[in-house]
């Protein structure tokens, strides 16, 4: 066991190191050279080779490389070439604000989902079963800027019971910032939670056609207990996988979100820091949101592995 | 043992099912789209309006958009880029990833070893994080969107029609056949193919329909199609201000996205219903 | 009042098609009724009613299943649950897959009594303990808290039987229970649930399809075709005075093989005296030779040796039947000579040639000479393609080009395997079983093969249809004079018509030599237990042959 997570570890720090390596090659085709860029076409070659030095951008790529990983795990993500800002102050409030939101849209999904996945896999092939599906379907394919904008619509100009922009202000009081996240917060949940719903349906459906489900109706077990005894243990394994799979997709949700509602978090930061081209927030924002991707899908791999009461295979059988 | 005909997939949609109304339904878009240029419409970019936002008229059936053009007309030019350019990088993306996918699981060894790695790091860079950092390299272009869009999908791909093809390998008529010795050709094209047409086209619906969701996606961050062209996440962005004001204008490109996406989903349970009732031995 | 009553039945699929046609029976306190007939006939379908259970896709269109005259067809959910587990209880056909795979087994065995709270806690343990010292399962605490996976097949199928008497249920439904398991487990398994069924004294439902096993448990028998009932009465009278043909061709099936000496008495007779006939072969090298063959799979520390040392000589016009049980390396061998497997060592000759290892590596006239037909009818014919298509690209491939000649040769061959010409235009999803395992023999034919082997081709069928493609075998054997090795785990199927034999255990060759004297008079103990698996049809078998297993194992230390 201890044996399975170190390897798992390790293979989620080199696929890190890779990723880190595409990153950092990918920023270094851009075209044209970063301080004439930082500078404007009139700068003088003087005050170019300064800043280049100042930046150091005068040494060699490999060396540029390892300084640049070697200050990502050490919190320096290096100087916004905006803002002339240490990247790490501008996002430390902003991934704050951006794991809020993930934290709390994982919170209320999940257990509605799975509630809403169990329920329709139970009654399969009856008409909820068949309505619910659509819907979920339906949600699923749904952009979330339209769940937003709608949201918008009805919430904050016709009922007006909601702000439209979610400046999440240090000081106000809390139950104004709760307010501000709702909208932002709602939408995450219901797309999340339609996708999640329909892999958990999928999955508790599955093993609900295994013929020890059958064994055990037979034996006399009521419904609750077929689900609560039988086929949960044997779903956590995929469905922690799927958990965490969606959770992750919370990364790409929140950037549409985040820009919609104004939301100041990372991943705004980072979608306007592509347009402005300002790489070392570009790369900093995409370690971090890689470096999360992988964990979750690395801690689900150990906690479905934990869960398997199974050993090696290979064990008499 | 009772000979019966495998219900064909025409046959089976003349009967009124919910696959046979979502194939219509799909098909009446496809027309649509294709023909909006002979349709009685206003021209998509004359400024017919000096006011931005007019509510929907007898004369505007959608409003006017932020510049007071005619949305309806608009939502339908930008139809074409929006399928267009989604259909394209998803044909690409099955052409990447079906002959790689097919070839990893007949050929194994290192071929497969060194794809399936590849494959495992563009899947572990969640999708709208990589065309951030791309946009970011290259700017905005089509080439790059379309490109973009077609690698991160061809590894879903791959993993797909490699699972298909390891499961077909493991089949024993694939084992006869390579007991008599015969090449990969064969295999591929005479034994393969006809089994993973079906899923693959469920498979290429399903992307097709996450390839319009990223792409507007991206459009609607400012990084995808620039103006004056627009698709319909651009026309969400360029229209979000009317919100404020209670318009529709960027609700309908939305929901013309979440309908397509809808349909070609509703698409994939149908055909995988059918599928499972028609092939259940 | 009746235990159990059922009158009238009638099942239909959702298609409408009928499933079980107007079917009654009765079962009394004592009475241990077995369900004989082959797969299709409804036997499983109709047991699970007498647990008011109908799998998804069946329908009730008629008739009553009356438990001590309630009907369980009609009764509430929450009622029938209440019945299950302690007055009806199931014992399922695949223990491997029926176990919930993460709960421990004696969770699993005990917990009917925690579902109907019938015995506390500790009364459970006791009974549980009771029920596996009946069963003869290894004994201790660790043992029976494993998971399923943790024990061996037949251990596993104990389990279950042992989940099913917990209870000390009125009525014990056993779905095949000893057809998942390997022959000689079978034997020890089949003994193991008739002392239960005696011990808890409960009625019983068997469902098999196996006539001579059934026999030595059942008390009363029905036979079933089709849906419908074709034949009932005692053990005795269906044994000795079989009314219906169907009956009768199921008891035939039996009745050749001598399970006590081994031998079939005039069919190897004749059959060795025509393996010797064609001997003006003198000095011509035989059709197929096999030199110390030996195959590892995986590499360096974990390899795991399949097969070590097989050696055999087969001429044209002859049998070699290879035997043995699920790892034995029977299938190992098949493929290391078709060149689908990498043996590690040894050498396969053909007509006094070598061959090369990889099968891509021979020359075309090469590949032709050795032909492989396998197991799954279902899975070894391309669903999407005609028979035609499949007999054609064969053909094809070894050189026919023109296409009047090839649809010549696809009508021979489809006569050949006794197939109408017109199955040529069939898809396998249009033949049965039977049908589609002629199509793949007329396959391997195409490339007019030396010579044939045939792994298992007939384990996944029915007794019946079972026989008629081994005629078919023999058939092919004298008509075109090739050399066939024939693959089987049932020593029964493959006794009356080989003129060799081979007989496999983890890799090793046990035994080997002509059949009749290998059979009938078996050195090794091992190949006596196989030989004692194989069920006679007469009453008592059962309980000699698990008296001669259990001296058998001993011998054998395992």
């Amino acid at each position: 066991m201890i044996r399975f997570i170190v390897k798992r570890l390790a293979a989620g720090f080199v696929l890190l190191l890779v990723i880190s390596l595409l990153i950092f090659v990918g920023c270094e085709m851009l075209p044209g050279d970063v301080a004439q860029i930082m500078l404007g076409q009139s700068a003088s070659p003087e005050n170019v080779a300064a800043l280049r030095a100042e930046l150091g951008l005068d040494r060699p790529a490999p060396v540029r490389y390892l300084a640049w990983l070697w200050g990502t795990f050490h919190g320096d993500w290096g100087v916004s070439m905006t803002s002339r800002q240490p990247v790490s102050v501008m996002l430390s409030e902003r991934l704050s604000n951006t794991l809020t939101l993930a934290g709390l849209t994982t919170l209320v999904s999940v257990p509605l989902a799975l509630l809403i996945g169990m329920v329709l896999a139970v009654h399969k092939g009856t008409r909820l079963d068949r309505v619910g599906t659509i819907v979920i379907v339906g949600l699923c394919a749904t952009p979330e800027f339209l769940v937003a904008t709608l949201g918008v619509l009805v919430f904050s100009i016709h009922l007006r019971w909601l702000p439209a922009i979610s400046y999440v202000t240090p000081g106000t009081g809390v139950l104004t910032q709760i307010k501000s996240m709702l909208l932002p917060l709602a939408t995450m949940t219901i797309i999340v939670t339609a996708q999640l719903a329909r892999m958990t349906r999928a999955v508790v459906g599955n093993i609900l056609t295994q013929p020890y489900v059958e064994t055990a109706r037979l034996k006399g077990a009521g419904p609750v207990r077929v689900i609560m005894v039988h086929a949960l243990r044997n779903a956590v394994g995929p469905l922690i996988n799927i958990i965490a799979m969606n959770v992750a997709y919370l990364i790409s949700g929140v950037v549409i979100v985040e820009t919609i509602f104004a939301f100041p978090g990372l991943a705004r930061l980072m979608a306007d820091s592509v347009q402005a081209r300002d790489l070392p927030v570009v790369q900093a924002c995409a370690m971090i949101f890689s470096a999360s991707y992988i964990g979750l899908i690395m801690v689900a791999d150990i906690v479905a592995k934990l869960f398997d009461s199974r050993k090696e295979p290979g064990a008499p059988s | 043992m009772i000979p019966h005909q495998t219900p064909t997939l025409l046959k089976s949609l003349f009967r009124p099912t919910l696959l046979s109304v979502v194939v219509a339904l799909l098909l009446l878009l496809a027309v649509v789209v294709l023909a909006a240029p002979l349709l009685p419409l206003h021209d998509p970019d004359a400024f017919l309006s000096s006011d931005g936002f007019v509510p929907p008229s007898g004369e505007y059936w959608l409003g006017t958009d932020f510049l007071g053009r005619d949305l309806l007309a608009r939502l339908l030019g930008s139809a074409r880029v929006t399928l267009g350019m989604a259909l394209l990088s998803t044909i690409l993306a099955h052409l990447i990833g079906d002959t790689l996918g097919l070839l990893a699981a007949l050929r194994g060894g290192w071929f497969d070893a060194v794809v399936s790695r590849v494959v495992d790091v563009v899947l572990s860079v969640p999708k709208i994080i990589a065309g951030l950092v791309v946009l970011a390299v290259t700017g905005p272009s089509l080439v790059a969107i379309v490109v973009l869009t077609a690698v991160v999908y061809a590894a879903g791909v791959f993993r797909i029609s490699r699972a298909l093809g390891q499961d077909l390998i493991a089949q024993d008529f694939i084992t006869v056949a390579r007991a008599r010795g015969e090449g990969n050709r064969w295999l591929l094209f005479g034994e393969m193919l006809p089994h993973v047409v079906m899923p693959l086209t469920a498979d290429f619906a399903l992307r097709l329909s996450f390839a319009i969701l990223f792409m507007s996606g991206l459009s609607f961050l400012g990084l995808g199609v620039q103006p004056p062209m627009a698709d319909w996440g651009g026309l969400v962005r360029e229209n979000l201000d009317g919100l404020q004001i209670g318009s529709w204008a960027p609700i309908y490109p939305a929901l013309s996205i979440a309908v397509v996406s809808v349909l070609l989903n509703l698409f994939v349970d149908g055909l995988q219903e059918r599928e499972k009732k028609g092939g259940g031995a | 009042m009746t235990l159990l009553h059922i009158q009238n039945l009638n099942l239909s699929a959702d298609s409408g098609k009928p499933i079980l046609r107007d079917v009654s029976l009765t079962l009394e306190n004592g009475q241990i009724l077995a369900l004989i007939g082959a797969s299709g006939s409804g036997k499983t379908t109709l047991a699970l009613t007498a647990l008011g259970h109908m799998r998804p896709g069946v329908r009730h269109v008629s008739g009553q299943v009356l438990f001590r005259g309630q009907d369980l067809l009609r009764m509430s959910r929450r009622a029938l649950a209440r019945l299950r587990g302690r007055k009806l209880a199931y014992i399922a056909q695949s223990a491997a897959v029926s176990f919930n795979p993460r709960i421990r087994l004696d969770r699993q065995v005990t917990e009917s009594s925690r579902i109907h709270h019938t015995m506390s806690p500790d009364a459970a343990h006791a009974r549980a303990r009771e029920v596996y010292r009946t069963l003869d399962l290894p004994t201790g605490e660790a043992f029976y808290n494993r998971f399923p996976h943790e024990v061996s097949g037949g251990q596993l199928q104990r389990f279950m039987i042992a989940m099913g008497l917990h209870e000390m249920p009125e009525i014990l439904v056993c779905d095949e229970p000893t057809s998942a398991l390997d022959a000689t487990t079978q034997v020890e398994v089949l003994k193991a649930l008739d002392t239960g069924i005696h011990a808890s004294g409960t009625a019983a439902i068997l469902v098999g399809h196996d006539i001579a096993q059934v026999v030595q448990v059942a008390t009363h028998i029905l036979v079933m075709r089709n849906g419908e009932v074709v034949e009932r009465g005692t053990v005795e009278k269906i044994l000795h005075h079989p009314e219906h043909p169907y009956t009768r061709r199921l008891l035939e099936m039996h009745r050749g093989f001598d399970a006590e000496s081994g031998t079939m008495a005039e069919t190897v007779a004749a059959a060795s005296a025509t393996a010797v006939s064609p001997s003006d072969r003198t000095d011509r090298a035989p059709l197929l030779e096999v030199r110390d063959l030996a195959v590892c799979y995986g590499t360096g520390g974990f390899a795991v040796k399949a097969l070590s040392g097989a050696s055999l000589t087969l001429n044209g016009g002859e049998m070699m039947a290879v035997v043995g049980e699920s790892g034995s390396g029977k299938s190992t061998m098949a493929r290391a000579i078709a060149g689908l497997v990498q043996p590690s060592q040894g050498e396969v000759l053909v007509n006094g040639r070598p061959m090369e290892r990889d099968v891509l590596k021979r020359p075309l006239p090469m590949r032709r000479a050795v032909q492989i037909t396998f197991q799954s009818a279902d899975t070894s014919l391309n669903r999407h393609h005609t028979v035609g298509r499949i007999l054609g690209q064969v053909l094809t491939f070894f050189g026919e080009r023109s296409k009047e000649r090839r649809a010549e040769r696809i009508r021979d061959l489809l006569e050949q395997v006794h197939l109408p010409a017109d199955y040529a235009d069939r898809k396998p999803s249009q033949m049965s079983g039977g049908e589609k395992q002629r199509v793949n023999l007329a396959r391997s034919l195409a490339a007019r093969p030396d010579v044939l082997i045939c792994d298992e081709i007939t384990s996944a069928l029915d007794n019946i249809v079972a026989a008629s493609v081994l005629d078919l075998i023999a058939e092919l054997k004298r008509e075109l004079n090739i050399g066939i090795l024939f693959i089987s785990h049932d020593l029964s199927a493959v006794a009356a018509m080989s003129d060799k034999i081979m007989v496999l255990r983890n890799g090793e060759v046990v035994e080997q030599g002509p059949t009749a004297q290998v059979l009938g008079a078996p050195r090794h103990p091992y190949t006596r237990l196989l030989r004692s698996s194989v069920a006679a049809l007469r009453l008592g078998w059962l309980e000699e042959a698990s008296a001669l297993h259990r001296s058998l194992r001993d011998e054998l230390g395992a």
